[in-house]
């Protein structure tokens, strides 16, 4: 046992040393806790060469380490270097296993048996955990290892490659890459099929193993490990082949469990959720602080202001300022009534009735996500059918509702405290309304992942937007002049389900009666006819299906189903008959819409002898592309292969409307019966690469494409998160020469995307890679550039809603 | 598939509805076309000029700026189709436009030289104009027959897959032969070393390779695989399998290069002859006012 150290911070990343070094700059008794052999071993194990940004561009860095824009290996040299030069203390292989007792007097374990005696702890691990383990005999071997660096540096071995996600294979594709290593490789896996795995790194793998080069053992596992050979449990019995290294790639486990073992709390049971934390990054066990990635700010610089800014609190400063008041100060400047960022933000929460259980820290990050503004009396906030998928709060004032687009007066009032926008943001549909300031108002503007954020970790919030929302879309999509007050029931009533892609929510033949209002996603309506299953309609998100059974009785007379995975309102059959009895107007309503649905049913019926033709053409189609990700498309390119002379302009002309850099590839992608859907973005309803930027920098733009703005890292996650490969990283080609220098004297590489070798030739070697990906030319007069350079009319841009229905059919030859 | 038409809903999409280039806007071109054809024969026909139609009088030099004028114009979409700038304008309308006024070209150049013709450069310009347009006119057919035989033929193949489809079981093929005998390892060698892109321009256009290694290796070691007493059967038959595959592989990136090459063809008449086009139509102007 040694002395007890003033503070022991766990985890040596930007938030970590940047607290061992105000520590240290403080004089505190301090110790940096690292598990690994070197600093910061999440940016370690980046690529070498990697461009590592430095976003939010407009946050000022507070640390006592340099940190700015560059390559992996300045930063760690500089960080390396600072840490020395400024007498920060650091303990290499430290993994800390546990940590006990209370404020002044905590023991940290670690797992070589040492503990550490510290008043304060502060916990800056990030979100990455820890590999899982071998846990079978010989697992703790020295050629058991758990990542690949350099797959070239191995030669003449035999690899055996445990677990087939994605990292066990592209580390295994990467070692028998190159036949003259001359390396065996094994990739071993659990199950029969590879599900963990994206579906290009199986194809390449099953090819790799046809051509000999991998060796595939599925549904087998490890029994144990000898020194020079590797014993496996296969389906067919023991097998022992020769094995000189092991490379474990079984999945992390995230740092959760740890954390709460240590008594800190988390806002919620979701896997999204972080600590709950008080304004000094203090965590629920007194004592303990977090700080960093765990915390929930995944950006270095973010990151390194906090560490900072913790220590100083610890030491006992009470007047520090966050780094970010003077963004806040500026989004509060505009306006009315001279308040202080403190004074503003109070406010902010106290009037906004879902902020009122956010903890400051919480409220601050929100707010500085978030647009706060001055609205005057009969400002539009927003139109009808204009894309938008944030969430607005009214702080004060209070704004109206246009409900009827016939007539503008018809208005619905919402007051302060309460939010509007609500549908956008969960349907992921343009507006369903235009909104008015009915009088001078402040109002918050919660961007998408900052609300969905709020909603994820604050289970008030979600209570309340629910609610609120199944309350309005009713309103919304009955109209007929219904009040809150007449559907109070159904609501009660309501409840949401969420459901698995191709999950039916309704069987032909069944006799239920509820019905179903689409709130996520989109479904497809099918019917049984002479044994085929025949494609009737598409739903997009802020319809509604079902009121056929309840209003004429009888058994449903189609099937259902999610055409992604969706989450819909089931309303109660017999509280809306009631509401269906109490309002004539409304049964009128629904009858009109059933009217069109039978006309559907009855046409189909009529072509029951003629399948061969028309409708089971449409209806193979229809699946085809609800297959191929159409179905929660909000706007597409295909091909019309008829017309397609496969002249690559589209791809000329979007490179040449977009710094030389294609974003679509015209030849790749499914096709059936000559319809092509290329890779190419279909902004989605609710964007895969969205989920998990860490700049937040993807957005729906003004004609509703989602695209990426400057402040891209170009970390890859939205790539990775794109189930249609439609994002690729890359950096900007130089600028060419003009089109007349080309066509006249040859000179530059002529039009379209310039080839890799005159890129990297003229180019800067410099420039960072950064995720490109199509914005539907976004601002571009004429629309994208696709489809006005394609010579043959085979390239097309739809929204499925637009397409996907029997209308269409009716008219089609 | 007229299910896909899309109503131009706002002022972004205006110009995509899902027509062809030839039937573009209602076939308007087709109309303009028509109509400019019409009237210059309407015209030749009913009007008297001393002493006969030819070159040089009025409604001669009127039919001869009209042809010189489009003829540049329509040389222009060279540079429409590689002008990516922003506008409401398509490159279907230009392509449109391009093809039907091109093919009135026909009738307003013949009626200009009023049917005389000699060994000289004015009936050069004419009949260079007439290569030109004949080649424009197999490019339409290609263009209407061909996409649909290209995309049945790739399914969802690219052709950078089918290449490398290719060579993996070229790779497969190459470790198949280490065990059978010298005869039939160069048989097949002869195959791994055959470049899919080697043969004439015509072999490519006509898709017939009578010499095709990988056919006779198939054929040969096909032949050896049935014969059952052989020790080294199993691995005649795996080589076998493996080279029927890539006969297989080879029709099918034989024949996707063949579409394509029919695809462009004819761009390497049309294009380099409507310069030779250019610079005779030059030649023949500045003829005429100098000997005029």
């Amino acid at each position: 046992m040694t002395s007890t150290y003033k503070v022991a911070i766990v985890g040596s990343g930007p938030a970590g040393l940047s607290s061992a070094a105000r520590a240290a700059q403080l004089g505190m008794e301090h110790i940096l806790l690292e598990k690994t052999d070197h600093l910061s071993d999440t940016i370690f194990r980046y690529q070498k060469g990697k461009h590592v940004m430095a976003t939010p561009s407009q946050l000022v860095l507070r640390s006592d380490f340099d940190f700015d824009a560059g390559k992996r290996e300045k930063i760690l040299q500089t960080w390396n270097d600072q840490a020395a030069s400024q007498n920060v203390q650091v303990r290499y292989r430290s993994e800390v296993t546990a940590i006990s007792g209370g404020p002044g007097a905590f023991s940290l374990k670690l797992a070589d048996g040492e503990s550490i005696n510290a008043e304060t702890v502060i916990l800056a691990i990030g979100t990455q955990g820890n590999p899982n383990l071998m846990r079978c005999p010989g697992g703790d071997l020295p050629h058991v290892e758990y990542q690949l660096d350099d797959p070239t540096a191995i030669l003449d071995e035999h690899i055996t490659v445990i677990g087939a996600g994605d990292a066990g294979i592209e580390n295994a594709l990467g070692l028998a890459a190159d036949p003259e290593q001359r390396n065996v490789v094994t990739i071993v896996n659990r199950s029969a099929d590879f599900s963990r795995a994206k579906d290009a790194n199986v194809k390449a793998l099953t090819s790799a193993a046809e051509e000999g080069r991998i060796t595939i053992l599925t549904e087998t596992s490890t029994n144990r490990i000898e020194p020079d050979h590797i014993v496996l449990d296969t389906r067919d019995g023991e097998l022992r082949i020769p094995c000189n290294r092991i490379i474990a790639r079984m999945g992390s486990a995230p740092p959760r469990g740890f954390v709460e073992s240590c008594g800190i709390e988390f806002s919620s049971k979701d896997r999204e959720a972080f600590p709950i934390l008080s304004p000094v990054f203090e965590s629920t066990a007194p004592g303990i602080f977090v700080i960093g990635a765990l915390a929930g700010y995944p950006l270095i610089k973010h990151c390194m202001n906090q560490g900072y800014d913790v220590v100083e609190f610890i030491n006992g400063n009470t007047n520090l300022k966050p780094a970010d008041e003077p963004i806040l100060e500026a989004k509060f400047s505009k306006l009315p009534g001279k308040r202080s960022v403190d004074e503003w933000l109070e406010l902010l929460r106290t009037k906004i009735e879902i902020l009122r259980d956010l903890t400051p820290l919480q409220m601050r990050e929100f707010t500085l996500d978030s647009d706060v503004s001055f609205v005057r009396k009969g400002d539009v906030i927003f139109d009808r059918g204009a894309p938008g998928s944030s969430l607005f709060n009214v702080a004060s004032g209070g704004v109206h509702v246009q409900v009827n687009p016939s007539d503008p007066s018809i208005v619905v009032p919402i007051g302060a405290g309460a939010m509007f926008g609500e549908v956008g943001l969960i349907s992921g549909r343009k507006r369903g309304a235009t909104v008015v300031a009915a009088e001078d108002s402040v109002l918050m503007e919660i961007p998408r992942n900052a609300a969905l954020k709020l909603i994820a970790t604050v289970p008030a919030v979600r209570r309340a937007v629910t609610r609120v929302s199944i309350e309005r879309q009713l309103l919304q999509l009955f109209k007929a002049g219904l009040s809150p007050s007449d559907i109070t029931e159904v609501v009660e009533s309501a409840e949401t389900i969420s459901v698995r892609a191709g999950e039916a929510i309704i069987a032909e033949g069944d006799e239920s009666y509820d019905i179903y209002v689409i709130r996520v996603g989109s479904m497809v309506v099918e019917r049984t006819i002479a044994g085929k299953t025949v494609f009737i309609s598409y739903l997009p998100a802020g319809s509604y299906v079902g009121e056929m059974a309840l209003i004429e009785g009888g058994r449903r007379t189609a099937s259902v189903r999610a055409a992604v995975k969706s989450e819909v309102i089931k309303l109660n059959g017999d509280a809306f008959r009631g509401l269906l009895n109490r309002n004539p107007a409304l049964l009128e309503r629904l009858k009109v819409d059933m009217a069109t649905r039978k006309d559907v049913n009855a046409h189909i019926e009529t072509m029951k002898s003629t399948f061969s033709d028309i409708a089971d053409m449409y209806s193979s189609v229809a699946s085809f592309l609800v297959e191929n990700g159409i179905g929660e498309a909000t706007d597409v390119l295909l091909i019309d292969e008829t017309l397609c002379v496969g002249c690559d302009n589209c791809e000329k002309a979007c490179a040449d409307s977009h710094d030389g850099l294609s974003r679509l590839d015209r030849e790749a992608g499914k096709t059936y019966a000559h319809l092509h859907v290329p890779t190419s973005c279909r902004h989605c309803e609710h964007p895969h690469c969205m989920a998990d930027c860490p700049p937040n920098a993807i957005h729906r733009g003004l004609d509703g494409e989602v695209f990426i703005d400057d402040t891209c890292i170009g970390c890859g996650n939205c790539q990775r998160a794109c189930p249609y490969g439609v994002i690729r990283m890359d950096k900007v080609p130089p600028k060419k020469p003009p089109l007349l220098n080309w066509l006249l004297f040859g000179s530059g590489p002529g039009p379209g995307e310039p080839n890799a070798k005159w890129a990297k030739k003229h180019g800067n070697p410099e420039a960072p890679k950064k995720a490109i990906k199509c914005d539907m030319c976004a601002g571009l007069e004429g629309g994208p550039s696709c489809v006005r350079a394609c010579p043959t009319g085979a390239a097309i841009r739809i929204s499925p809603e637009q397409f996907l229905s029997v209308s269409h059919m009716q008219k089609g030859d | 598939m007229a299910f896909f038409a899309r109503k131009s809903s706002s002022k972004r999409s205006g110009p995509s509805s899902h027509v062809s280039f030839l039937k573009y806007a209602d076939y308007r071109w087709l109309k303009i076309a028509s109509g400019l054809s019409a009237l210059a024969i309407l015209v030749y026909a009913l009007v008297d000029v001393e002493p006969r139609h030819s070159g040089n009088s009025w409604y001669g030099y009127t039919l001869g700026t009209i042809g010189a004028l489009l003829i540049l114009w329509l040389a222009l979409l060279g540079l429409r189709k590689r002008t990516i700038r922003p506008g409401q304008w398509t490159l279907k309308s230009w392509v449109s436009a391009h093809v039907w006024l091109g093919l009135s070209l026909i009738v307003v150049a013949t009626l200009h030289c009023a049917f005389q013709f000699g060994w000289n450069v004015h009936t050069l310009a004419y009949v260079l104009m007439m290569i030109v347009i004949l080649s424009g006119i197999y490019g339409i057919c290609a263009y209407s027959i061909l996409p649909k035989q290209l995309s049945a033929n790739r399914g969802d193949m690219t052709q950078a897959e089918m290449l490398d489809n290719l060579r993996s079981i070229d790779r497969q093929l190459h470790d198949a032969t280490q065990p059978l005998s010298t005869e039939l390892a160069n048989v097949i060698g002869a195959s791994l070393n055959d470049d899919p892109f080697a043969g004439t321009i015509l072999a490519r256009l006509k898709n017939r390779y009578p010499h095709c290694p990988t056919h006779t290796a198939f054929e040969t070691v096909g032949a050896a695989s049935r014969n059952k007493a052989s020790s080294d059967v199993d691995d005649i038959v795996r080589a076998a399998q493996l080279l029927s595959r890539k006969v297989t592989a080879l029709a099918n990136i034989r024949r996707h290069l063949q579409l394509k090459a029919q695809l462009e063809i004819w761009l390497y008449f049309h294009v380099p002859l409507t310069f030779a086009l250019i610079a005779a139509l030059t030649a023949h102007v500045v003829s005429v006012f100098f000997y005029w």
